[in-house]
């Protein structure tokens, strides 16, 4: 096939133009990434999506968490922090088993943040809830609201603290969507994690960015929240439960 | 009626020294207690992820309660205008005082960061209801404080009725915050309730009245001061009335939750199968605290042996009525997956074990003892205490 002189000029515009636009479109991208110094912007909602069918019997996630943000096991699991938990769960009449992974839910409307008297405890713009270590009390009326058993009290003396992630005895502390991480543009630990030695089952990104596959498979598939009849509206949503 | 004379007491006592030197050294082992959970760590206690609110909340809860019911014998005199119980006024409000500072101690030294308290009073999120409360009880502080002073400062008495209305009211305002602390949870079976603040409302009524009873006769008694029988009489009545009216809400409120069904599993829990909180319930709260006190008041024949009985009894209940609603309220597991069994390293779906350790006894009864030092040290600085509350000295009218 052969171009005429007309088509010619207008694909040569065409490519022109598209390269012309390229860098925009690139600069534009970059524009829209968060500074370290920008605050987080609720045009974003930050969420999960964990299809549990794929959860396999394992604690990748767990153990990627908690090396992450350097949350130690002290051998005393009934005063040991835990952000993130395997949970097993057996239909009481059909004796169904399931496993999945439960962590703070980053609720829209969250008990924790509602309860803390100082503030201490409260959602960022783009969703992920925080406890902010230097307002914090200890006096755990957020452990008592939370309908998840998210939060864990902070029983001892901390050691081998992360940079990134502060921790304090006498505080309570909960997942932070690693938000470290996320605020760098990277996955949360968990997330990775599942996806590289795990079943694959944990999903990523934000709720609001109709291009973001999670806000897709929300759109396209069913999905549950863990007591959704308290209405929370959580960042963290469950497939096959 | 003639005035009423009041004259501190005189504290010079071997008895009295003795009293106020045991009362200082409970205090300082609360302190140490408390110096210990804070420098080791809550896991030195009996509290855990999943029982973070122990033995010390039962205390600081307890008194916090009590302090708002034991203004109740100001209010009955200067708000509902009964003058038999003017001349208890003033060590009402003492009492109050007392307690709540007591309680406040408690929770205050059991926080995680006891050091953040200026955080507490600097920072607030105006839709926490603990916020609230810190308002309110400071503000009670400064009403009662208030309040006295319209009663001690003879030029103020006229403004007392008005000055008793406001702490009247501002009672009600802190009983109800601090029933729904537990009220307004919405994630635990066990709390969740409106009703809990008129249930609290009643069981400070109760709490106050037998602290307050208590106090009366044995600062009478260890004084040598005439207390009558008619005053006496008039305040077991009431008390029964009260251990009445909390039996009642207790019911209603059960009742209420066996017939819904997704609560039958907290009430079985509760009622029949939750081990010590079933016996807590069942022996300390409905017997000791209820039963029991209620046999003792109407009984026909006064005697104060048993209205000091029935008094200790309320008081020993209302512990355990606390106990029951706080630490079992936490054990039982959170309906995280209804219809599902469930079980995780976190304890998931399991009744979560706890018994309390030394440290958290001993920083709870520092917090009592310090309640009342500050009655006793209050009674011998200024005339808190009638001298004579006889049956010649108060109305026979009102008798």
């Amino acid at each position: 096939m052969s171009l005429g002189r007309r088509e010619f000029l207008a694909w040569g515009t065409a490519a022109t133009a598209g390269a012309a636009l390229a860098p925009v479109i690139s600069l534009v991208e970059l524009a829209q990434a968060r500074s370290p110094e920008e605050a987080a912007s609720s045009l974003r909602r930050w969420g999960l999506l964990i299809d549990i069918t794929k959860c396999a019997d394992c604690d990748e996630c767990v153990t990627a968490c908690h090396t992450e943000n350097g949350v130690a096991n002290n051998g005393r699991p009934r005063t040991d922090a835990q952000w993130i938990r395997k949970v097993n769960l057996r239909d009481k009449r059909t004796a169904v088993a399931q496993t999945l992974p439960l962590m703070c839910q980053h609720c829209e409307d969250p008990p924790c943040v509602d309860v803390c008297p100082t503030g201490a405890s409260f959602k960022r713009d783009d969703g992920i809830v925080l406890v902010d270590k230097h307002t914090c009390i200890g006096c755990r009326y957020c452990v008592m609201a939370c309908p998840y058993g998210a939060r864990s009290f902070v029983h001892e003396t901390v050691t081998g603290q992360r940079p990134d992630v502060p921790r304090g005895k006498g505080t309570v502390e909960s997942c932070t969507l690693c938000v470290h991480r996320v605020d760098r543009g990277d996955a949360p630990a968990c997330v990775e994690a599942c996806n590289r030695d795990g079943g694959k089952a944990m999903l990523f990104g934000d709720l609001n960015d109709a291009s973001a596959e999670i806000h897709r498979r929300l759109h396209a598939e069913p999905s549950a929240q863990v007591r959704a009849d308290l209405a929370l509206d959580t960042g963290v949503r469950y497939q096959g439960l | 009626m003639t005035p009423t004379q009041f004259r501190e007491i005189e504290g010079r006592s071997g008895g009295f020294f003795a009293l106020l030197c045991t009362l200082v050294l409970l205090v300082l082992a609360g302190l140490g207690a408390a110096w210990h959970m804070e420098h080791e760590g809550h896991h030195v206690t009996g509290m855990s992820n999943r029982i973070v609110w122990g033995t010390p909340h039962v205390f600081a809860v307890f008194l916090i309660v009590a302090a708002s019911g034991a203004l109740n014998v100001a209010s009955i005199a200067s708000v509902f205008g009964r003058d038999l119980y003017k001349p208890l006024a003033r060590l009402s409000g003492l009492l109050a005082v007392a307690l709540l500072a007591g309680g406040l101690s408690v929770l205050v030294l059991d926080l995680g960061r006891p050091d953040r308290l200026i955080v507490a009073m600097t920072h607030y999120n105006f839709k926490s209801i603990f916020a609230w409360n810190i308002f309110l009880y400071t503000g009670f502080f400064a009403v009662v404080a208030v309040y006295l002073w319209t009663m001690f400062e003879r030029r103020m008495n006229s403004h007392s009725a008005r000055a008793g209305l406001l702490a009247f009211v501002w009672r009600l305002v802190l009983t109800t915050g601090t029933g729904s602390i537990f009220g307004f949870l919405v994630a635990r079976e066990t709390y969740n309730s409106a009703l809990l603040a008129p249930l609290f409302i009643v069981m400070s009524f109760s709490f106050g009245l037998a602290v307050f009873t208590l106090v009366l006769m044995a600062s009478f008694r260890g004084t040598g001061r005439a207390l009558g029988d008619a005053l006496i009489a008039r305040l077991t009545r009431l008390l029964g009335l009260f251990v009445a009216a909390v039996l009642y809400f207790v019911l209603v409120y059960h009742l209420t939750n066996l017939y819904i069904a997704r609560h039958h599993e907290v009430e079985r829990f509760i009622l029949l199968g939750g081990g010590i909180y079933t016996a807590l319930f069942w022996i300390g709260q409905v017997l000791v605290g209820g039963v029991i006190p209620l046999a003792l008041v109407f009984r026909p024949g006064a005697s104060r042996s048993r209205t000091a009985a029935a008094a200790g009894c309320v008081i020993a209940g209302g512990l355990a009525q606390l106990y029951v609603l706080i630490i079992g309220g936490q054990a039982f597991p959170q309906a995280l997956f209804p219809g599902k069994e469930v079980a995780s390293s976190f304890f998931d779906g399991v009744v979560a074990s706890y018994s309390p350790s030394l440290a958290e006894i001993a920083l709870g009864t520092g917090g009592m003892a310090l309640a009342l030092a500050l009655t006793v040290v209050g009674l011998k600085v200024l005339p808190f205490l009638p001298q004579s509350l006889s049956d010649a000295a108060i109305d026979p009218a009102e008798t």
